[in-house]
């Protein structure tokens, strides 16, 4: 490792520009002749759309156009749609409900949009989509998936009867009912994984700009996967064939997955560009976000756990229902399904598992990845279940936890994941040191006396990260592959672009990607820069979520990189007259081994441009591409140790120590790592502690604000203690499995194991708010 | 926003004058009255800006006599020494409204005016048996709040300060709302020679009220000992997504024994 290589802790290099307010974002925008949109949406949860009267609206002052669903339609612009196929058990296609970008003849959420106003400015535009009259005849609605498939609730879509979208199952029922038929102990739970609201920092944005010259479109959007955004928008919505359409997402201010998914907003503003002839940007507001961004989670589980009479997990059966929203987002199918039940092993031997979802349609906002994605919904479970179970069977959870381990990788589980490596009990070890665990019952005695009730919980969570073999996903029903590229450009002298379709939302990709190329050739970080976020630049990419950056992103760079040293290391021989195999790169020198000869950086690559003097048929210059597509996913796993302090007077719980543990294979940057860390255990304890998604019997979204919505503070939260423990990969070149998501997946379990240790009872659902808290804790007093 | 018209008041004569025959609204910090217009909940024609009149600012500490200037922000409340050495629950008070930013808008006057159910003066004021002084009259705060946002003032009448006598001890406590941290109950209570006032912000349907259980029991021993096992009724309390009315009822005497415990 050099100061700037692989493993080093270098300065985040996009930093200065995000800190000092010089990032440039899709708001940040201007293209001359520029107006600008605000949507008309729904105020209702379910309604039919009877009549639209734009007169007024079009009237107003400023007002360019307003434009309705039934022009798009007639324009040929095709449906959203939720691009992985998920079949039913009984051999049926999921139910997929039509999803107009502007509602025509009926509005299924509040916030559904149903027409766009083109104006002046951003206030003439809202004021006159405030005049847009629309008679709407109010339909029953229900937000809830369980009441969803409920006899007598409202049909949502013609498509889907009785709101079902699927009833999907994975691994042996048989199997798994007999072991729960034959075990010593089940620990039965009902589990609910509250709905979340993504907030990232930045609200999503658009900007439609069509070149009637060069019959072009330029979409800034703000995405996370800008390639993908232009195919499906091409493919599949009919706004521009892909030669004609060019996304770039600039800075964006966070994703967490919300993202990824190609919203009405953006296809709206690129046809409203062309049908007005200006144009045309539209910013979310904060109400917007809450109303229309994919929300996450919203499960509601079953689960039994079976073991034998010496503790060993026999089976384990979860029936799950999930909410998927009033329309199925663009990867929506999958979260439920292959993201969260092939992640049902855990850490943990089990040799039956039986798993059946069902997803639902609801008169709520859509629900999709949100940062872990199925996994968090998984670990919860299983994470919560196995704590019940040893406090039932009275023995302490750690000991439980490690009489289960997988200890022999590679490891097949019952439900399609093949764990390559991993060391368990290094992470378990690590994280209950770190905690002090065997201090825990005098801190909890010394609580007890300032009238504190004290409780521990843990968690040991696995992931699957590094999305995805491309063939596997497709077998499985993704519409698409999911591999990466990258280009690395070697500069006449010898300054280099890599050019990669992974997306940087504030994943620190110019840093380490540059960290990755200083390893390599030495050159230093300055002169390396990582081109992104626009489909003129890059030919293709996957983007970035489900922490596949480095795993598949950067193992895609390396491809390249080796392409780039094979073709340097040729040209250096050739000028120093030596043997390609004696040519060593270091420090930003080409080096014949053994001997004092050496060419700087630059003037080979200088010579590949100069092409005075290659070797007999080499082409000129040094720019080299590849596609990466990965083995198999990667398991990044840990253990989470919360120890917390309830306030029975008032229900308030405060977090007194939060220690992680990880396992990430090899390391980039550990200060970026670490940050990924911090920023996801702050979400994991937000979903455990705070943040609960809340819609009222008529649809209304009750915490649209964050006067209602308890957003995370710093206050919250305590300093964290954490740590790696790492076992590389063995299915990439770098060793990599991914950080991005854990501390969101193996945080939440670990807080309320710990809320409950404290109050003794198990009675409490996420948030635990401290009301909620307070109730429970006098509730478990009456018993 | 909607679009409206911003006018600059040089006296308080001068912004009734100026919001005559609009549908006008008085601006002093903002703090409430700008988000929500932002937000299109609020749509004046017209704001009349009170916050560069020199008259409603300042703080007046005569022996025990207090007199705090309508345009006063929380911050020089909270920082003011000689209000704090008579009355250091107010100061404190101040101190926690809100974060840094509130702090240096909001104002005294803004907020007594607004009543917002969840404000922290409102029961400051109650507590301490306070004054409102407007530019038509002097009202008793016992008389002033009226509601959820409602007051006694009259179209046409402005707030131009409070004034209350320093009470032998006093103290506030709040549980912060967790999402917009306003206080989902808020208990001042006060001691002075006429007797012990204990009022409550947040927790009630129709705005801030004297608790008389917590009176009660304070009056026989101002201590937080004499709290324990009192109950308050939670008929009356509001109910909403982060707390119910028996949970409230709760938090009424824990934030009492707390605010009492300050008091010292």
């Amino acid at each position: 490792m050099g100061i700037e290589g692989i493993g080093a802790r270098v300065a985040r290099k996009e930093d200065r520009r995000l800190i000092t307010g010089a990032g440039r974002y899709v708001d940040d925008m201007v293209v001359p002749g520029m107006k600008h949109a605000a949507f008309v949406r729904s105020p209702h949860a379910h309604a039919e759309i009877k009549k639209i009267d734009v007169r007024k609206a079009k009237a107003m002052p400023g007002v360019i156009d307003v434009l309705l669903g039934k022009e798009l339609k007639t324009d040929g612009i095709g449906n959203l749609i939720c691009g992985w196929m998920i079949h039913s058990k009984d051999g049926t296609p999921m139910k997929m409900g039509a999803w107009s970008p502007l509602a025509v003849d009926r509005v299924r959420y509040v916030g559904d949009a149903v027409a766009i106003v083109v104006a002046d400015t951003k206030g003439q535009a809202r004021d006159a989509a405030e005049a847009v009259e629309i008679t709407y005849k109010e339909l029953k609605s229900v937000s809830e998936a369980v009441d969803a498939l409920k006899k007598g609730a409202p049909q949502i879509h013609p498509e889907a009867d009785g709101n079902l979208i699927y009833d999907w199952e994975i691994g042996d029922a048989k199997a798994t009912d007999a072991a729960i038929a034959k075990a010593a102990h089940v620990t039965k739970m009902h589990i609910v994984n509250n709905r979340l609201v993504p907030n990232a920092m930045e609200p999503r944005a658009a900007l439609g700009h069509y070149d009637k010259a060069e019959d072009h479109y330029t979409c800034w959007t703000t995405s996370q996967n800008p390639h993908v955004a232009r195919l499906v928008m091409s493919a599949f919505y009919n706004v521009a064939p892909e030669n004609k359409l060019r996304v770039i997402a600039p800075d964006v201010g966070g994703g967490f997955g919300s993202k990824i998914y190609i919203y009405p907003e953006e296809i709206v503003c690129l046809w409203a560009s062309k049908k007005t002839g200006v144009p045309v940007k539209w910013v979310a507001d904060r109400t917007e976000s809450f109303l229309t961004d994919a929300h996450g989670r919203d499960h509601v589980t079953e689960v039994q756990m079976a073991f034998d009479k010496d503790n060993k997990i026999t089976g384990l059966k979860v029936d799950t229902i999930a909410n998927l929203g009033a329309y199925m987002s663009l990867f929506s199918s999958a979260v439920p399904t292959y993201l969260y039940a092939t992640l049902l092993s855990g850490q943990y031997n089990i040799p039956a598992i039986h798993a059946n979802v069902r997803t639902v349609y609801t008169n709520t906002a859509p629900v999709d990845a949100y940062r872990g994605a199925g996994r968090p919904e998984a670990t919860y479970l299983l994470e919560r279940t196995i704590e019940t179970a040893a406090r039932e069977l009275g023995v302490s959870p750690a000991e439980l936890r490690r009489t289960n381990f997988i200890t022999q990788f590679p490891h097949q589980t019952p439900v399609i994941m093949n764990y390559d490596a991993g060391d368990y009990a290094a992470s378990l070890d690590a994280a209950m040191k770190a905690a002090d665990w065997d201090g825990f019952a005098a801190r909890k005695a010394e609580a007890a006396k300032r009238g504190k009730l004290r409780g521990i919980g843990m968690s040991n969570y696995i992931e699957a990260c590094g999305i995805a073999p491309s063939a596997a996903v497709g077998s499985l029903g993704a519409g698409v592959g999911l591999w990466e590229s990258a280009e690395v450009r070697v500069n006449a002298v010898g300054t280099i672009e890599v050019l990669t379709g992974s997306h940087s939302h504030g994943q620190g990709h110019e840093t380490t990607f540059a960290q990755l190329v200083n390893e390599r050739f030495g050159v230093p970080l300055d002169s390396v820069s990582i081109v992104h976020g626009d489909t003129d630049k890059v030919q293709m990419g996957m983007g970035t979520y489900g922490s596949r950056s480095g795993a598949v992103g950067m193992s895609a760079i390396f491809k390249a990189l080796d392409k780039v040293e094979s073709k340097a290391k040729k040209i250096a021989a050739h000028l120093m007259e030596a043997d390609e195999g004696d040519i060593v790169i270091e420090n930003g020198e080409l080096k014949v081994a053994g001997t004092d000869k050496k060419v700087p950086w630059f003037q080979m690559a200088l010579a590949a441009y100069t092409a005075h003097n290659l070797p007999a048929g080499m082409e000129p210059g040094l720019k080299e591409t590849a596609f990466y597509d990965p083995s198999n996913f990667t398991f990044p796993a840990g253990c989470y140790i919360c120890e917390v302090e309830v306030d029975p007077e008032t229900g308030v719980t405060e977090i007194v120590q939060f220690v992680a543990a990880d396992d990430f294979g090899n390391i980039m940057n550990p200060m970026i790592v670490e940050g990924q860390v911090h920023g996801g255990i702050a979400q994991g304890i937000g979903q455990a502690l705070l943040e609960g998604t809340s819609y009222d019997d008529a649809g209304q979204l009750l915490t649209a604000s964050f006067m209602d919505y308890t957003m995370p503070r710093a206050d919250d939260l305590p300093s964290f203690v954490v740590s790696t423990s790492n076992t590389p990969c063995p299915g990439n070149p770098l060793g990599i499995k991914g950080c991005g998501e854990a501390g969101a997946i193996g945080s939440p379990p670990a807080v309320m194991n710990a809320i409950t240790d404290a109050i003794g009872t198990n009675d409490l659902t996420m948030p635990a708010s401290p009301q909620k808290v307070w109730a429970a804790v006098r509730a478990a007093k009456k018993h | 926003m909607y679009a409206v018209t911003y006018h600059r008041a040089a006296s308080v004569a001068d912004a009734t004058k100026l919001a005559k025959g609009k549908d006008a609204k008085y601006l002093s910090g903002g703090m409430t009255l700008i988000p929500a217009m932002k937000t299109r909940l609020a749509a004046p024609s017209d704001l009349i800006d009170l916050g560069h009149i020199a008259d409603l600012k300042g703080i007046k500490v005569s022996g025990k006599t207090v007199t705090i200037g309508a345009g006063t922000t929380h911050s020089e409340v909270a920082n003011n020494a000689k209000l704090k050495s008579v009355c250091p629950a107010l100061t404190d008070l101040a101190g926690h409204i809100g974060d840094p930013h509130v702090r240096h808008k909001g104002t005294i006057g803004g907020s007594i005016a607004n009543n917002d159910p969840a404000a922290d003066y409102p029961a400051a004021m109650l507590a301490l048996d306070a004054t409102i002084v407007t530019n038509k009259r002097e009202i008793a705060a016992a008389k002033f709040f009226k509601g959820l946002f409602e007051t006694a003032l009259k179209e046409g009448e402005i707030v131009t300060g409070v004034t209350f006598t320093a009470p032998e001890k006093a103290g506030y406590e709040k549980f912060r709302n967790p999402a917009s941290r306003y206080a989902m109950t808020g208990v001042f209570v006060a001691k002075s020679k006429d007797g012990v006032r204990a009022a409550v912000t947040g927790a009630g349907d129709n705005g801030v009220f004297r608790s008389k259980e917590v009176e009660a029991a304070l009056s026989k021993s101002f201590a937080a000992s004499a709290l324990e096992g009192v109950k308050v009724p939670s008929k009356n309390l509001m109910g909403d997504l982060h707390a119910t009315p028996d949970y409230r009822a709760n938090l009424v005497v824990v934030m009492a024994k707390r605010a009492v415990a300050k008091a010292g």
